[in-house]
C-alpha cells in the first residue's frame, strides 16, 4: 500500500507527464520528500522556508491540509494526496 | 487566439456586473486537448475583496475532480477587475499556475461599457491575444 499523489499540470514535468504518482509516507512533508527524491525539484514548487507555499492547495483525500497541521498532517495508506495551486489574484 | 461563443463571453460579463463592486471569478471548462471553451462555471471570490479573488479551497477540489471525471480542462480561466483596465496585474501574473489557459479578464470600471480580453500567463509571462467571438 502507498499514497496517491495526484500532480497538477504545472508540476508534470517533473513527473514526465504523469498525472500521478505513488509515494510512501505518513506525514504531508514525508510524502513530499518520497516524491521529490524520484522527481527532483516539485519539492521546491510546493514548500517555501519549511511551509507550504501560500498558493498552493494540498489536499489529504478531502481535508485542505492547511486546517489540519499544514506540512505535519498525518497521511495513511491508501491516502490520496491532490496537490493544487489556488487559482487566484488581484 | 482565444475562440468563445458569445453566450458565454454574455455570461462572464454578466457575473462579473453581478458581483461589482467585489472581482467576480470562475473557469470554463472543456474537453482536454480541444481549447474549446464549453461549459460555464461560475465559482464564488472566497475573498469577496475589490482588489483580490481566489477561489475557496473546498471549492477548488471539487472543481478540479469533476473535471477530471469528465476529461475536463479549465479552457478559460476568468475574473473581473472593478477599477482598473482589463490587463493582469502582478499579482495575476505571479500566481497564474494553468500554462495552457486562456486568462479572461473583464473590466466593470465603466458602468456602461465593458472591456473583455484574454491572456497567456506562462512562468509570470503574460501575452495578449486576439479573442474571436463566435456567433
Amino acid at each position: 500500500m502507498a499514497v496517491t499523489v495526484s500532480i497538477p499540470t504545472i508540476l508534470r514535468t517533473h513527473t514526465g507527464g504523469e498525472k500521478s504518482v505513488e509515494a510512501k509516507g505518513t506525514t504531508v512533508l514525508e510524502v513530499i520528500d518520497d516524491v521529490e527524491s524520484r522527481h527532483a525539484g516539485i519539492k521546491g514548487r510546493l514548500v517555501k522556508e519549511e511551509k507550504l507555499h501560500r498558493f498552493i492547495n494540498v489536499y489529504v483525500n478531502d481535508e485542505d491540509v492547511r486546517f489540519a497541521g499544514g506540512l505535519e498532517a498525518e497521511v495513511k495508506d491508501g491516502d490520496t494526496l491532490t496537490i493544487l495551486p489556488a487559482v487566484a489574484g488581484g | 487566439m482565444l475562440r468563445i461563443r458569445r453566450e458565454l463571453v454574455d455570461e462572464i460579463v454578466a457575473h462579473a456586473r453581478r458581483d461589482h463592486p467585489d472581482e467576480a471569478c470562475g473557469v470554463i471548462a472543456g474537453p482536454e486537448g480541444s481549447d474549446s471553451p464549453e461549459r460555464f462555471i461560475p465559482m464564488l471570490n472566497a475573498a469577496r475583496s475589490p482588489t483580490f479573488y481566489e477561489f475557496d479551497s473546498g471549492d477548488l477540489l471539487k472543481l478540479y475532480r469533476e473535471m477530471a471525471a469528465n476529461d475536463e480542462v479549465p479552457v478559460v480561466i476568468y475574473h473581473s477587475h472593478t477599477a482598473t483596465e482589463a490587463y493582469p496585474s502582478r499579482t495575476d501574473a505571479n500566481i497564474a499556475a494553468e500554462p495552457d489557459a486562456h486568462y479572461v479578464l473583464v473590466s466593470t470600471r465603466d458602468p456602461e461599457v465593458h472591456e473583455f480580453r484574454s491572456y497567456r500567463i506562462v512562468d509570470a509571462e503574460i501575452t495578449e491575444e486576439p479573442v474571436e467571438i463566435l456567433d
